[in-house]
């Protein structure tokens, strides 16, 4: 039981928490652009909780706006991603011949790219801003899921029940929606939790390298990157987001880990 | 034979994807490439000029096969920032990335392997729990969170390693250890995976009734047919290396293709962004091939199979 708890209450809690103050924190009377210089680079304290950053701003006011930021780049993201993907990936792999080769071959292509370059590419090509950052993690997020409805669709368009429908003339459309989604959204749901992790990490990412939101908006890969500049003297501009980081992204990773064992999704035979 | 042929093919459409994918990254720019690269201020007879060395003035088909003719001739042009050859640049950025992801992959390795076959062997225990976790906690924080807490910690108040650029072997410890330990943390449960399937195998179970101690069992037998998957999973995972280079290389101010790439966005040198850009994914995808072909040549049923 105390196990259980500390395994998944406290994740469960800190996505309760990111959520809520990415979605309530304007009502929070923040104000995260609000400067003043006589409490430059002060550390966390009785007088400043979390601290100031190296304009005197309020890193706690900053670090529930950098929520607002990563939580609406990782939603939008996964949502464009796994609704592209997966109708890409469910199309191909039913309709088959040239349309599914053409398909498996630009998936291909889009897996050449190593990990966050090509995003980093087009983040940087399409300029800096929330808009194309999400574009720029939509283009690469989708190849994911287009490959993993395209495996599991090909495992379960011979079925009975799928042949039935195609005997009744149901449209494949309609085949697709209401006979063959319902079948593959467990492992979909997995995919998509760990896609959340990878989209509050690249999107971080781009704000550090400088390719996300724009300053004075907040990121907490901009934080970071700001920080780094004042490690020695102001080690809380670098610790303070990147805790928030790592916590969300941990808790989303451990969601991941139990919803794969709930649902019963396997990636390899038993083991 | 027809193995390496057909995985061969399948690597050439891929390479010349990637290209015609690189090419079309001009046309992403929002308005005229020309106009961003130059800024607004710039002379309409500089501007022509521009339009005219990128080619930018013919029609598309054309634009394309002259990007294909001087690929295959590996002329890259020139940087419009420092009018030096791009692949001159290349050149001289690439032996520091190339020594970073090395080392890093060591590092990997060096952890990956016994945290993995440790938490397979003691499967279900405190051991297998805490390399997991441990695995769980070093995929969440991502490089550039980890380099400026390893800066901070042995750079800063220890005095160890220099906080930054390449100057001798004791520059590259952190950085490598930053991006090794970051493909660690996945390789480390793909390992654990791995041998806990050649557990469950047939001859496994052989050796045990044999007799033989379960030293023999996992040493002898087990691991040795383990490794051989994880070699494809090396592959695989060097993607994540090559793209969290960039990222490191920032980090560190390692003089490497990745800062050279962000440098570049930054002066808006997109010539020298999309080489950058194909050169890292290509490398990517020979690396790929290789790993693959390797794989078929040690074990015979994949080339069976006809590949994945």
């Amino acid at each position: 039981m105390m196990r259980s708890v500390i395994r998944y209450g406290w994740p469960a809690a800190i996505m309760l928490l990111w959520g809520l103050f990415a979605i309530g924190g304007g009502w929070l009377g923040l104000d995260p652009n609000h400067i003043e210089l006589s409490k430059i680079l002060l550390a966390p304290g009785s007088d400043a909780w979390l601290g100031y950053d190296d304009l005197g701003r309020p890193l706690w006011d900053r670090l529930v706006a950098g929520a607002q930021t990563s939580f609406l780049v990782a939603v939008l993201v996964v949502l464009i991603s796994t609704i592209v993907g997966t109708a890409i990936g469910s199309i191909s792999a039913y309709l088959g011949g040239w349309w599914d080769h053409v398909i498996v071959r630009i998936i291909d292509i889009f897996l050449a790219f190593p990990g966050i370059l090509l995003a980093i590419a087009l983040a940087g090509l399409l300029g800096p801003g929330i808009n194309n950052v999400i574009i720029a993690l939509g283009v690469v997020g989708w190849v994911g899921f287009a490959r993993l409805a395209r495996a599991q669709v090909l495992t379960i368009k011979h079925r009975e029940h799928v042949q039935a429908a195609q005997a009744l003339g149901t449209p494949p459309l309609m085949i697709i929606w209401r006979h063959i989604i319902p079948l593959i959204m467990a492992p979909l749901i997995v995919e998509a939790t760990f896609a959340v992790a990878g989209a509050v990490i690249s999107e971080a990412g781009l704000s550090f390298l400088g390719l996300g939101v724009q300053p004075p908006d907040s990121s907490w890969g901009s934080m970071i990157r700001d920080g780094a500049r004042y490690l020695l003297v102001a080690p809380h501009m670098v610790l303070v987001p990147g805790a928030a980081l790592m916590l969300v992204v941990l808790a989303v990773n451990l969601l991941g880990d139990r919803l794969r064992d709930r649902l019963d999704v396997r990636t390899r035979p038993r083991e | 034979m027809k193995f390496i042929l057909s995985r061969l093919a399948s690597a050439l459409i891929v390479v010349m994807g990637v290209s015609a994918l690189v090419f079309l990254f001009l046309y992403m720019v929002p308005g005229d490439p020309v106009e961003v690269m130059l800024g607004e201020s710039a002379q309409p007879a500089d501007r022509e000029a521009l339009r005219r060395a990128l080619g930018l003035d013919q029609p598309l088909l054309t634009q394309m096969g002259h990007y294909y003719y001087n690929l295959l001739h590996l002329n890259l042009g020139n940087s419009l920032y420092s009018q030096r050859p791009i692949s001159e640049m290349l050149l001289e950025r690439m032996p520091a990335t190339v020594e970073l992801a090395l080392a890093s992959l060591l590092v990997a390795v060096l952890i990956a392997f016994p945290m993995g076959v440790l938490a397979a062997v003691r499967k279900d225990t405190p051991w297998d729990q805490g390399a997991m976790g441990l695995s769980l906690v070093g995929m969440s924080v991502p490089n550039f969170l980890m380099g400026p807490i390893l800066i901070l910690v042995f750079s800063l108040w220890l005095g160890w390693f220099p906080v930054s650029g390449r100057d001798g072997l004791i520059s590259l410890v952190l950085p490598a250890i930053t991006l090794g330990t970051a493909m660690s943390s996945i390789l480390s449960r793909m390992v654990r995976a791995t041998v806990l399937e050649t557990l469950n195998e047939d001859y496994i179970r052989t050796a045990r009734a044999k007799g033989l101690s379960e030293r023999l069992v996992i040493w002898r037998h087990a691991l040795r047919n383990a490794l051989l998957p994880v070699i494809t999973l090396l592959g695989l995972q060097l993607g994540v290396l090559l793209g969290g280079a960039v990222i490191t290389e920032v980090v560190f101010s390692w003089p490497g293709l990745g800062s050279l790439t962000i440098e570049s966005i930054q002066r808006r040198d997109y010539p020298v962004v999309q080489a950058c850009v194909l050169l890292i994914s290509l490398a990517y995808v020979v690396v790929n091939t290789l790993t693959d072909l390797v794989y078929g040549w040690l074990d015979p049923r994949v080339r069976l199979e006809g590949g994945r």
